[in-house]
């Protein structure tokens, strides 16, 4: 019956209209993920066209500076498009062109999502539409410019808070009045089974890597692998081929805008319950009736009542742990990292950094951290600006 | 079995969807005793919900204005109670899974029954995770109703034999509120599936129903569900809907005999 549950959580709670849609998408994942051509051809594409493998940097100033672990970062902002998005995206769009798809749709917050999907759709000549919250559609209008440039249509939601999780909604409403052509291109390990399986396979590419990279330059696992969780996207890909080895341990950092004990937050971890939600099983933000909360973030991509559920089942189990990092603590350390490394992180990926900062300095010099840089941060400059009272728009 | 089939019995049933505490409560309960009294065979009640997926953009307003005015699940569970007695018809709860499950699921149908509420419909509870639902709703005799889609397909004749009530059926893709073009032949194709493998009542849901519409769903069908414009009716009157709803519902019901 039930399927695609991790413990407790997740499960298909979608509209009987989306059931045949996800079912053929299952289908089809199950046919295409070992089928040797099918291999082959997202190997390439992700070699010759994203850029992989991604960097694993050891960052020496960062790690002499804070004085404890052995800092790497995971360089998934060098992928194209500048973020891990685009591992699932080729994934994806390539499974919905071998059904005989069309058209992709997808949600975004940051708009890196979006992007990415709107990069794909060109590459494979697939029509492409882009649900974006409307208040995300300013606060990242640059990265609405880049997916009207790559062909896409962009539409502003203007339902609810204007956010991430409207956007969903938007999209979820969409692939319900057109699902014959249409293929809704998740963009995180949430939402009703298949995706969270999917996503996260098409992500664990990231955690393969560091495993294999760290190997070769240090000879031995990491002691923590830590990364930004909104969804949980880049968390799960750079968690899942670590779970067997309990050694390492995995650290989440979710968004606490404001403080996690503040209304104006999106730690889903420190203040959600068990709800049922965006197809899911899960934890989410939410009141005691069950109606979602109105979360905030300085973070778009993080700007998310939920959390995917094999993140609540590794909460739950306590292999991960999750932490709260607030807007403040984030804008820090976009900033230092940008001084120390020359490196500009998302100030999504920012919140991994932000917790790093924390964590180095307290674990000795022979230990290792990996935090999963999961995207460039270009598209935050204006918006870091403006935080810091400068007087710059796009 | 609980008495929800009954409303079948009398010809073709007429169906009203509202969403509770649009504009208010007491607007609610006064719908509910002029809407039994002036054709409807069952009301379905809904329980507004912060993030309705598959509803347009009628509905989602109605959800919000009726949580703007302090609507909580607890409120309309007492509202419908006191009312009861005054209204004949049968009641359905139409919401989502979220305010069910986080309410707790026992506590929820146990309430439903306390209430005179003898079906639920939850939209984003498909046949493969009912289990969630259906032993709460079977030690409290409420039926739990399956929906089919266009895009049901295969999926038809496998929730058709497990389906209790009636079959809450929608014959064109798309969230409510969206004007469909379905035809004769969708309905006589979907009603025609389901009655080679059950008995039971099928009630056509449309996105915006008319007189022409209620027609075709009288043709084959045993009921019809009117999604939104009931709603829109209200979001365009507010205190003063009852007769507008009132005069629209007779409409229906005429062309539907």
């Amino acid at each position: 019956m039930s399927k695609g549950r991790f413990g407790i959580h997740g499960g298909q709670f979608v509209p009987e209209t989306l059931m045949n849609a996800i079912n053929e998408f299952e289908e089809a994942y199950s046919r295409y993920k070992d089928d040797p051509e099918f291999v082959a051809e997202l190997d390439t594409l992700l070699r010759e066209y994203a850029g992989r493998p991604s960097r694993l940097y050891y960052a020496a100033k960062m790690t002499e500076d804070l004085g404890g672990a052995k800092i790497y970062l995971k360089r998934e902002d060098l992928n194209h498009t500048g973020s891990h998005k685009l591992n699932n995206c080729l994934g994806q769009c390539l499974l919905a062109k071998k059904m005989g798809k069309t058209r992709v749709i997808a949600e975004t917050g940051a708009g890196q999502h979006g992007v990415a999907t709107a990069t794909v759709a060109a590459l494979l000549g697939m029509e492409c539409e882009i649900f974006m919250g409307k208040e995300d559609t300013i606060r990242q209008a640059l990265n609405v410019y880049r997916m009207k440039l790559l062909g896409a249509k962009v539409n502003a939601v203007e339902t609810g808070t204007m956010t991430l999780k409207d956007a969903v909604n938007e999209a979820m409403r969409e692939w319900t009045n057109r699902v014959a052509d249409t293929h809704y291109v998740l963009g995180s390990v949430m939402g009703p089974h298949p995706f969270p399986t999917v996503v996260r396979d098409f992500q664990s590419v990231i955690g393969k890597e560091i495993k294999s990279q760290l190997m070769e330059k240090e000879g031995r696992l990491p002691d923590v692998v830590m990364a930004c969780v909104g969804g949980g996207s880049n968390a799960m890909g750079a968690f899942y081929e670590f779970i067997p080895n309990e050694s390492v341990q995995l650290i989440g950092c979710e968004a606490a805008g404001l403080g996690a004990d503040t209304p104006k937050n999106a730690a889903t971890m420190a203040n959600g319950t068990l709800g049922i939600f965006h197809g899911m099983k899960s934890y989410f933000c939410q009141d005691e009736y069950g109606q979602i909360a109105p979360v905030y973030s300085i973070s778009a991509g993080l700007d998310y009542p939920g959390i995917g559920p094999e993140h609540a089942n590794l909460a739950d189990t306590g292999r991960a742990t999750y932490v709260p990092v607030t807007d403040e603590e984030a804008v820090q350390a976009f900033e230092y990292l940008s001084r120390t490394e020359g490196i500009i992180p998302a100030i999504e990926s920012a919140h991994a950094v932000a917790h790093c900062i924390k964590l180095a300095p307290t674990m000795s010099k022979d230990s290792i951290i990996v935090v999963n840089l999961s995207g460039r941060g270009d598209k935050d400059v204006a918006a870091i600006a403006r935080y810091r009272g400068e007087d710059l728009y796009e | 079995m609980n008495d929800i089939k009954k409303a079948f019995e009398n010809g073709k049933a007429l169906i009203p969807f509202i969403t509770a505490g649009d504009p208010s409560l007491a607007v609610t309960e006064q719908l509910l005793i002029e809407m039994s009294k002036n054709g409807a065979d069952i009301i379905a009640i809904g329980i507004p919900f912060s993030d309705p997926i598959a509803e347009g953009v009628a509905i989602q307003e109605a959800d919000l204005r009726a949580l703007a005015a302090g609507t909580t699940t607890d409120k309309i569970f007492e509202m419908v109670k006191g009312v009861r007695p005054q209204v004949a018809c049968e009641l359905a709860v139409m919401t989502y899974m979220n305010p069910v499950f986080v309410y707790g699921v026992d506590k929820f149908m146990a309430k439903c029954a306390e209430c005179g509420i003898s079906a639920v419909i939850v939209p984003d509870t498909p046949y493969e995770e009912k289990a969630e639902l259906s032993s709460a709703c079977d030690a409290n005799n409420v039926s739990l109703i399956s929906m089919i889609a266009p895009t049901s397909e295969d999926r038809i004749q496998m929730i058709a034999k497990d389906a209790q009530g009636f079959l809450f059926c929608i014959p064109s893709l798309g969230v409510a509120g969206v004007k469909s073009s379905t035809t004769a032949q969708d309905i006589d194709c979907m009603v025609g599936m389901v009655r080679s493998v059950s008995d039971i009542p099928c009630a056509i849901g449309f996105g915006v129903a008319d007189k022409e519409q209620a027609k075709l769903a009288a043709r084959t069908a045993d009921g019809m569900i009117i999604g939104s414009e009931v709603v829109e009716i209200i979001g365009k009157h507010g205190e003063n809907c009852i007769e507008p709803v009132i005069n629209y519902l007779k409409a229906l019901k005429s062309a539907m005999i």
